[in-house]
């Protein structure tokens, strides 16, 4: 590739105790692409994704973002520095509006002196700004953004918890498992929200044990097993099954494609 | 494979039977409501409505059976006056249950709070103002003890107020040495402790300082848990704590934030308490947690957390003084109050679990 990787890891390691979960893992991800992470279980993908995303911090190896290296110690440090992640049970407060849970963490508050002193929110200001992204995503069928969330379906909470990502995700928007909790119609719906997001210039990593959705959707699979990454493949150059040989281990990878 | 990289692109065989479907998926379910499911949606939106019925509908119906004795500005006022402790340790005990906690040690540090206040008046001969500067401080160091127990050390809030409850009136009876000031004492040397106890009269109506700050303390928090991120927090975290913090809540500093601002609240109450029955008592105020605990509870904010509101607590603590006044102004055995009340925290309940199968 011609271009300079957005987000680089080397040499991950991450121990729990005696298990090793990453194992001088790599990972690259380059812009404007769909990146989707495979593995089996155990193959250590989430502990992957939580030290990309800030959740854990690795014991050795470095992440590099747009080239300079970042320690993050938290998911919100990682947040301020454009890496947004949609979690797998969508990390929202059911009690909450949408608008409140899209701004959860980063409130507006209200110029002058009611916000400075008495720091009041802004809520018409986040609540219009909640629905423009959600428009721009198409999802202003969600009627009333001061509704709490507990009253929307699965997918319609998937749609809130990816366009929270979405509005603020200024370099990376990370997902993980965004299709599992769901049925077909609103899986189709996610996978387009996904495309739309990547239309935006955003890249994507998508982590999925789906594998049409993964073939449907990602430009490259980076393929994960025993705690690192064992090749990164083209999903037009390979089958499902080749790709599930390389990831349960039935079928070593492409020598060309551990070089990639 | 080059065949199966354009299949890729396209729905896959079995969703192709999808453009053929309902295209409304994330469309708002519009289907008409039934009258009950209405109430159970206005409900969920209002939590405070329920006690606010509640409250009405008894001070119509006393006012029915009793006539203007009840039914007048001085009762209604009296009504005020007494539960204004309750209302002042409800606001604690409410900013505690809104994260999914309970404090069982707020009438403790109420009472040593006031002990504080008055024995480092008439003790160690400080200025009452300071005296009652340590009282809060007092306060706030036992609220911090709490939180950080609850969040640094992830022991379940129940268990740790029932500890620090027992502690902190151990500390109140071993340091006090059971010694009650006078309230002539009082009256003479440190007034100031005596402030809250002051009144004044709008025609028969009669008002505490303690009463105006009770309201003016329930609408300032409802102000800030309504209209601030920490509020909205506060509602979060009640929540669901994970979440919270996934979303970028700093969980275990707002945790131990509200348990220190509960300490102080509780420290109001013990200045308060002086106020209200003259004396410094390391005995008084014994059931005031029970007591703050009942009015959050009929006040229609949920034991589980993050749901209700805090007019909802006032409107709770006031159902309880309605029936108090009420009750004994007919002449009826006390124990009818306590039957009612229990009656009431059990509906309460009742009522909060059917609102919350809104969401199913």
């Amino acid at each position: 590739m011609a271009t300079e990787p957005l987000l680089t890891a080397r040499g991950l390691v991450k121990r729990y105790g005696r298990v090793t979960a990453l194992n001088n893992a790599d990972f690259d991800l380059y812009p404007g692409e769909i990146l989707a992470v495979i593995g089996d279980n155990g193959a250590g993908k989430s502990s992957l994704i939580k030290a990309i995303s800030g959740a854990v911090t690795p014991d050795e190896g470095e992440i590099l973002l747009e080239g300079k290296p970042v320690h993050f110690k938290s998911p919100m440090e990682a947040r301020d520095a454009g890496i947004e992640t949609v979690y797998q049970n969508l990390a929202l407060s059911p009690a909450l509006s949408i608008a409140d849970n899209m701004f959860l963490g980063r409130e507006i508050r209200k110029p002058g002196i009611m916000g400075n002193w008495f720091r009041m929110l802004d809520r018409g200001a986040m609540e219009k700004r909640a629905r423009e992204k959600l428009t721009e995503l198409g999802l202003m069928t969600i009627q009333n953004i001061s509704q709490a969330v507990e009253t929307l379906s699965g997918g319609q909470r998937q749609g809130v918890a990816v366009a929270r990502a979405a509005a603020f995700g200024s370099k990376v928007v990370i997902m993980d498992e965004p299709t599992a909790a769901l049925g077909v119609k609103e899986s189709r719906r996610v996978l387009e929200l996904i495309l739309d997001v990547k239309r935006r210039g955003l890249p994507i990593v998508l982590i999925s044990h789906n594998m049409p959705h993964v073939f449907e959707v990602a430009d490259r699979i980076h393929i994960h097993r025993l705690g690192r990454r064992l090749t990164v493949i083209d999903p037009k150059e390979y089958s499902m099954s080749d790709a599930v040989a390389f990831m349960t281990g039935a079928k070593a990878p492409p020598e060309a494609a551990i070089a990639a | 494979m080059s065949d199966a990289s354009a299949d890729a692109r396209r729905p896959q065989e079995f969703e192709k039977v999808l453009s053929g479907s309902d295209t409304s998926v994330a469309s708002f379910d519009t289907h008409t409501r039934s009258p009950i499911e209405k109430i159970q949606h206005f409900l969920h939106s209002n939590p405070a409505a329920v006690p606010l019925i509640v409250l009405v509908t008894s001070v119509a119906l006393f006012g029915l059976i009793i006539g203007g004795k009840f039914f007048s500005a001085f009762s209604m006022t009296l009504i005020l006056q007494q539960v204004a402790i309750t209302g002042i340790i409800g606001a604690a005990q409410t900013l505690v249950i809104l994260t999914a906690g309970i404090d069982l040690s707020v009438g403790a540090i109420m009472v040593l709070s006031s002990v504080v206040m008055g024995q480092f008046t008439f003790r160690y001969g400080l200025p009452p103002s300071l005296a009652i500067l340590c009282g809060f401080a007092v306060g706030a160091l036992c609220g911090w003890i709490n939180g950080v127990l609850v969040s640094y050390m992830k022991l379940p809030p129940f268990i740790v107020t029932l500890g620090t409850w027992q502690i902190v009136l151990a500390t109140n009876f071993l340091y006090s040495a059971n010694e009650t000031i006078r309230a002539q004492d009082i009256e003479a040397q440190a007034p100031i402790l005596q402030f809250f106890g002051a009144n004044f009269r709008l025609g028969n109506a009669v008002f505490t300082y303690g009463v105006v700050a009770m309201v003016l303390l329930v609408a300032v928090l409802w102000y800030i848990l309504n209209h601030t991120a920490w509020g909205r927090h506060v509602y979060a975290i009640g929540d669901d704590p994970e979440a919270a913090q996934l979303s970028g809540v700093r969980v275990n500093r707002v945790l131990i934030s509200v348990y220190v601002i509960s300490g102080l609240v509780c420290a109001l109450g013990g200045w308060m308490l002086i106020g209200r029955i003259g004396s410094v008592s390391p005995t008084a105020g014994q059931f005031a947690n029970i007591e703050s605990i009942t009015a959050v509870v009929i006040g229609g904010i949920s034991l589980f957390g993050g749901r209700g509101s805090i007019l909802g607590m006032l409107f709770g603590a006031l159902i309880v003084g309605v029936f108090q006044l009420g009750l004994r102004l007919i002449g009826t055995d006390p124990q009818w109050t306590y039957l009612l009340i229990g009656t009431l925290i059990i509906i309460a309940v009742a009522i909060d679990q059917w609102i919350r199968k809104v969401a199913g």
